[in-house]
């Protein structure tokens, strides 16, 4: 009677956690990013309608399990689902903006010392929780304190790791002292993990000052928020109620969207989108964010610590076709860094590295390898990277390459092949500014350099760039440290993956963010019903 | 008084099955890699995080010690906090347990009247062209995996026809009427899967006892086709009947997992694959309780309900 069980199981994807790598990696991923974000024809319309308050909005959305919390400092949290939800009861001392610029959220202004080391934000006024006590800076230490120290288990303790001490300077005043300074650090503190909560709670359980009251959370399931009276946000929050249903099954969160029965849904599946555009009622959020799919070589051990080995796998990719074959074009081709183009610092000016047969060859040859090199690939990276390694597979033969694919099961698969094994795929999120991203995955002495590559220029430049506080200057750093790490690092990267949300027609406004799906997961707050 | 004997010994053997159950998922559970401080925390993993956590969800202490703990507090009523959420794992377990019968119940409803009545009909009519029909229907519907006959039922009904919801989430908030109407899909899908089983082995069991000396009997008496089967037939084919619909209303409890995901439906199934994934054994164990207790009942009743259909069961030589 258990047929058809286990193909069943695996064919919904059920047997990892659904967004697993999204969810263990959100962690230090301020998971935003800048810029430009890529809409389709018409969007720019919403922009000019007038904001209708009332309605109910209902969505389906992908990667919620019942394993879920509130709590923000407890370990694991960050699932698209938690994330969303977070950002519907909670506000964070700095919002990311739609264009991807940190503004003023609970912090209403900042002030910045020399070498960036002390920041002083400005608390904002007369802005109160859901139990009705007023919002001050004793909850804006607590709330970032309780992501520090030694006996923390949030996610968020790495990416606290530098700051020195948080004090509070008066009611509505609050010093942050960076070690070694950080002109991103605004950045950091927009990070869904550092909510504001009431100080003296010991549990969390949704009291925030946002812009919905929580009404019922039942984790993996169901969510149900009803707007906040006493939002102190202008212009945001229109709708009266808001509802999130769990549907981690693709096939069955498309045919609620299309059945009418939700409003909106999260990460459309690239090849049915097409057919999805076609059908009346419906539009398709594409927004370019900073997440990519990335092949990794371990540089530090045979047989990648040889630059040429790098090299030729690097001119032996056709990222074009990955991209198309893979995504179905939504999404931008990469070029062996992990700075998108809607980041700051992009350096437009690096030249696209493209497949170059010849050079590949050239480069595999001087590199004296032989053998087939065991290239390991699991759906826990991404659903189609079973697909990518193929694909690499037959481009790299054309060079004379022999890969061989290695299937890994999902279990384990983070614990024991990323960072360890020499060749396999994995992905990043993507993180708001370049020194977040090189500083996480490619400084030689950071915790997750997947790679295990060290350059000791791209590291020396890194720590001169934080502090750097002019901007042309700093502009030239990174472009340096992109053009070294595309030359020599141990990562591929074929390409950035767009983020993509089905939408009933009844939901409006600018709905596109670099940083997040569903509107940087502040959907609740931004849309309004028509 | 045999039955008392048989529901006693029965008893004392359903316990230690599960007990021998909680120590299997145990040490399943143990032997997988990392633990739950580990799971749970995954990439964001700093040791200071992860030793903190194992810290404050006793993963530190002795298996064995954590083990025997955990029966001790289960013995008593307390099914102790979700080592991944944090909440008591009693109301969670009385939502879930609710939907995964109410669903199973629903289904059962409908699949075991007409798996007998379509059993028997083929009996009656066995060798005839309705009797093919049957038969190739039904197996038709039990060969298709359960998330293929979920989508098929989901576009025509949900999405062409727009009869019934795509979700089939319940929630406290809704009468009755809405809640059987959302589980529809759900229930006919499990229908499909369990009814060729006990149809099939109705009719086998009929069709076995029809070559009995003592049916020649009854239709030279003169009885008709139909009293032969209902009354002298049947009834003696209740045990075999009666284990195969115990099994299949166990599936309908504890097998049920993809069903649940197809329809996004609450249930038992999905809560215990998010548990084992995150580790949390708490949750792993008492789901794994209850399903073994479900095999355990059902069969038990089987059983009962076979010698109570059954004189000379009561009396074994």
């Amino acid at each position: 009677m258990t047929s058809g069980f286990g193909k069943g199981f695996e064919g919904l994807g059920l047997t990892g956690d659904i967004g697993r790598r999204q969810l263990l990696k959100a962690g230090a991923a301020v998971g935003l990013g800048i810029g430009a974000s890529a809409l389709l024809p018409g969007a720019s319309a919403f922009a000019a309608e007038v904001p209708k308050k009332g309605g109910r909005l209902k969505l389906g959305l992908a990667g919620g399990q019942t394993t879920n919390t509130l709590d923000q400092a407890r370990g694991g949290f960050g699932s698209p689902v938690e994330r969303t939800i977070n950002y519907t009861l909670y506000n964070t001392l700095v919002e990311i903006a739609p264009n991807g610029q940190a503004v003023p959220e609970i912090a209403e202004s900042w002030d910045i010392g020399p070498g960036a080391k002390s920041w002083v934000f400005n608390i904002r006024k007369g802005v109160t929780f859901h139990n009705g006590k007023e919002m001050t800076a004793d909850d804006v230490v607590h709330s970032l304190r309780r992501h520090m120290g030694a006996d923390t288990k949030s996610g968020a303790a790495g990416l606290l790791k530098e700051i020195e001490s948080i004090e509070k300077v008066d009611k509505h005043q609050v010093r942050v002292q960076h070690a070694t300074g950080n002109a991103d650090l605004h950045y950091i503190l927009s990070d869904y993990h550092l909510a504001i909560v009431p100080a003296e709670t010991t549990t969390v359980d949704g009291v925030g000052t946002g812009g919905y009251v929580l009404q019922t959370y039942e984790p993996g399931v169901r969510f149900v928020a009803k707007r906040n009276p006493n939002y102190w946000k202008e212009g945001r929050a229109h709708v009266d109620e808001v509802e999130f249903v769990v549907v981690n099954d693709d096939a069955a969160r498309l045919s609620a969207l299309q059945s009418g029965e939700v409003h909106g849904i999260n990460r459309l599946d690239p090849k049915t989108v097409a057919l999805l555009g076609r059908a009346p009622g419906l539009r398709i959020i594409n927004s370019a964010g900073t997440a990519y799919y990335v092949i990794n070589m371990r540089a530090d051990r045979a047989p990648f610590d040889n630059k040429d080995l790098r090299l030729a796998l690097k001119y032996a990719i056709n990222r074009e076709q990955m991209l198309d074959r893979l995504l179905r074009g939504y999404g931008t081709v990469g070029n062996d860094h992990p700075i998108a183009k809607s980041m700051p610092f992009f350096d437009a000016k690096l030249p696209q590295r493209t497949q170059d047969l010849d050079k590949a060859k050239f480069h595999f040859k001087k590199s004296g390898h032989s053998g087939a090199l065991d290239l390991r690939t699991s759906t826990a990276a991404f659903s189609s990277a079973i697909d990518m390694a193929v694909l690499l597979k037959m481009q790299a033969a054309e060079a004379g390459i022999d890969i061989n694919v290695v299937r890994e099961p999902q279990d384990g698969y983070w614990e024991n092949v990323w960072r360890s094994k020499e060749f396999m795929i994995s992905y990043w999120t993507g993180r708001a500014v370049p020194d977040q991203i090189f500083t996480t995955a490619y400084y030689s002495k950071a915790a997750w350099n997947d790679t295990h590559w060290r350059n000791d220029s791209f590291d020396s430049l890194l720590l001169a760039a934080r502090t750097e506080l002019d901007n042309a200057k700093r502009a030239g750093m990174y472009a340096e440290m992109q053009a070294i790490m595309q030359d020599d690092s141990g990562a591929i990267v074929p390409m950035f993956n767009n983020f993509l949300d089905g939408m009933r027609d009844a939901v409006k406004g600018d709905l596109t963010a670099s940083n997040m799906e569903l509107a940087g997961c502040r959907i609740a707050e931004r849309c309004w019903l028509a | 008084m045999v039955l008392t004997r048989l529901i006693a010994k029965r008893l004392f053997g359903a316990l230690v099955t599960l007990w021998f159950v909680t120590v299997l998922i145990f040490l399943a559970v143990e032997c997988l890699p990392g633990d739950a401080a580990e799971a749970l925390l995954g990439k964001d993993a700093t040791p200071v995080a992860v030793e903190n956590l194992r810290a404050e969800l006793h993963l530190n202490d002795p298996p064995v010690e954590r083990y025997v703990g955990w029966l001790g507090r289960v013995a008593v009523g307390d099914l102790g906090k979700s080592l991944t959420t944090n909440r008591p794992i009693a109301p969670m377990l009385a939502t879930r347990l609710s939907n995964t019968l109410f669903l199973a119940a629903t289904a059962a409803a409908i699949a075991v009247p007409l798996a007998i009545i379509l059993g028997l009909v083929s009996a009656l009519y066995r060798g005839t062209r309705l009797d093919r029909v049957i038969s190739v229907l039904s197996l038709a519907s039990i060969s298709f995996p359960e998330f293929f006959v979920g989508y098929i039922l989901l576009v025509v009904f949900a999405l062409n026809l727009g009869w019934f919801p795509v979700l089939s989430g319940i929630n406290p908030d809704m009468g009755l009427g809405e809640q059987l109407h959302r589980i529809v899909l759900p229930a006919l899908t499990l229908v499909c899967l369990v009814l060729a089983y006990m149809m099939r082995m109705t009719r086998a069991a009929v069709i076995n006892v029809l070559s009995n000396p003592y049916i020649e009997m009854a239709e030279l008496k003169g009885c008709s086709r139909r009293e032969i089967i209902v009354r002298h037939a049947f009834v003696n084919a209740v045990g075999p009947v009666a284990n195969v619909v115990a099994l299949s209303l166990a599936y309908l409890v504890v097998g049920v997992v993809v069903v649940e995901v197809v329809f996004t439906y609450p249930g038992l199934g999905q809560w215990m694959v998010d548990s084992v994934s995150k580790q949390d054994i708490l949750v792993v164990q008492i789901c794994g309780l209850i399903f073994g207790a479900t095999y355990i009942g059902l069969n038990l009743t089987a059983d009962i309900v076979a010698v109570l259909f059954n004189p000379k069961l009561r009396h074994p030589r």
